[in-house]
């Protein structure tokens, strides 16, 4: 009966393909499938977000446009239908809003529109607001003496105190963990939830935002700040005047040079591994639906073996991508936490 | 640079809204969230170990108390068959001292019923020596009336036979 169900969706899945080819052809006839193009532009934010194409006819939510002209000095409120004229969506920059001054130059504006990473972002603060303000209320009702939560709030309970007792407490050290455990938790069930919701295909998920190095940077600079501002005297001690051989630290300060050096290579790391991680997973996902399309362009020969291929790849990588989600967000807050711990060495008597 | 793909260039406007967004989860999960959570579970740790240490106590004075138990339960057991063994000789020595007291009182019983019929006895002879004195003198009269003819020699005979009766049976 099981198999019947998987065959059948399966079936589904061919003959949806093959209307959305369909449907592609109509609009635009004989054009190339750019796959390299098509998935930068998913990966890409956007001032509208693009729901669904039917019939050659786009569905797009419109998002606000806010600019502040660097000529007037006055600020724009709308959408990309009424932008003003001086005001342009500039091809060669990725479509970013641009502005044309009077001697004919172009620069860019300072552009604080909503964009589809930013709106994607704001719908990921209300997940979190919601779930976590609801487990927070269902606690309000009971005491100590009554069971442990079950259900969803159960699930959030265990995921925080797994993140908080087997994460946090170990790298950050028992007696400092305290403090900087709701920023960790935060960084931890931000990232989680902007992977998860970036992995739901249609319309209020799929957006690219840990997937792109702006937000990445943020929460490496973050953790950053919460790591250097915070330490100790021991840590700057061991960064400036570290216990290695007088050679390597007093003419040329070559280890202290290397220490001030690895407190930005730190965040650097954070930031790359996520923002790649992230990345390179939509990208393939992308690559493996566009190889479905692909393979109708070729002939119904290669299309059935390739669309085969494809929607098993295309299943597996979206498994992994779950558990990417998931290892991703562990990975960043751990070494965060490691990180902040190691800004709070204990002094340690020569050995 | 310029041309480096939108994920790649640093984009001032994404990066406001993300602090702002940040900042919004932050501060509300800092407040409201996690705390909630994190308070609950480590009450509910403290109780459980709480918990479980007073079971641990209770077990061990359950324990305590069945030991202490078994020894009342023991000291009642050696008291009750002392009591019974007491019991025991209290009741023999009772029995012993009835007994005693019941064969006294026969025995004194008995020796005043011996001297009652002693006593009876001397009666029953001194009114049958007395009936066998009158009955005999009765007696010798008839007879001596016609046999003896003077009173000193009916005295005389008379005598002769009761000592010769008393010699026979000198009670």
């Amino acid at each position: 009966m099981k198999k019947v169900r998987y065959i059948s969706l399966l079936v589904v899945l061919f003959l949806s393909s093959l209307s959305l080819y369909a449907s592609s052809n109509e609009g635009d006839n004989n054009k190339e499938l750019d796959i390299p193009e098509i998935v930068l532009e998913h990966l890409s934010d956007a001032y509208e977000w693009h729901v669904a194409t039917y019939q050659g006819k786009h569905l797009s939510l419109p998002l606000p446009i806010i600019v502040k002209s660097g000529d007037t000095g006055e600020w724009y409120v709308g959408t990309a239908h009424n932008l003003p004229n001086n005001f342009f969506f500039d091809a060669q920059h990725h479509g970013k809003i641009y502005e044309r001054h009077a001697d004919g130059t172009t620069t860019r504006p300072l552009d604080l529109s909503v964009t589809k990473a930013v709106a994607q972002i704001w719908i990921v603060v209300a997940v979190l607001l919601i779930v976590f303000l609801s487990c927070a209320r269902w606690y309000k009702k009971v005491n100590e003496k009554s069971e442990a939560p079950k259900g969803f709030v159960g699930l959030i309970e265990m995921l925080v105190m797994y993140i908080h007792d087997d994460l946090i407490k170990p790298a950050v050290g028992e007696r400092h963990y305290k403090r900087y455990a709701p920023f960790l938790l935060t960084v931890f069930f931000f990232i989680f939830t902007c992977n998860l919701v970036g992995l739901v295909p249609v319309f209020p998920g799929g957006a690219n935002v840990t997937g792109n190095i702006n937000i990445t940077m943020f929460l490496a600079v973050t953790s950053m700040l919460v790591i250097n501002i915070f330490a100790n005297k021991e840590y700057w001690k061991e960064v400036f005047w570290p216990e290695v051989p007088m050679a390597l630290k007093f003419p040329v300060p070559l280890m202290p040079v290397i220490e001030v050096f690895s407190i930005f290579t730190k965040p650097f790391a954070l930031m790359i591994r996520l923002f790649a991680n992230m990345m390179a997973g939509h990208a393939i996902i992308l690559s493996f639906t566009c190889v479905i399309f692909l393979g109708w362009n070729m002939g119904v020969g290669y299309g059935l073996g390739l669309n085969l291929l494809g929607i098993i790849m295309l299943l597996f990588m979206n498994c992994l991508e779950l558990l990417v989600a998931f290892v991703q967000a562990y990975v960043f807050t751990m070494l965060s936490a490691v990180f902040i711990g190691m800004a709070h060495k204990e002094h340690h008597s020569a050995e | 640079m310029e041309n480096l793909p939108s994920i790649l260039t640093p984009d001032l406007g994404l990066l406001f809204w993300m602090l702002l967004a940040f900042l919004v989860v932050f501060v509300v999960l800092v407040k409201y969230g996690f705390p909630a959570i994190i308070s609950m579970v480590d009450a509910r740790k403290v109780y459980i170990d709480e918990s479980l240490r007073k079971a641990h106590e209770a077990s061990e004075r359950l324990e305590n108390i069945k030991q202490e138990s078994e020894q009342i339960l023991q000291e009642a057991r050696e008291k009750q068959t002392l009591i019974l063994k007491e019991a025991a000789e209290t009741r023999e020595a009772i029995v012993e001292k009835a007994r005693q007291v019941a064969r006294e009182e026969g025995a004194r019983m008995l020796e005043e019923a011996k001297r009652q019929i002693e006593v009876e006895k001397q009666n029953a002879i001194r009114d049958i020596r007395t009936q066998v004195a009158e009955l005999s003198v009765q007696i010798a009269e008839k007879v001596m009336r016609e046999n003896l003819a003077s009173d000193a020699q009916q005295m005389s005979l008379v005598n002769r036979f009761l000592d010769d009766a008393f010699s026979v049976n000198p009670n």
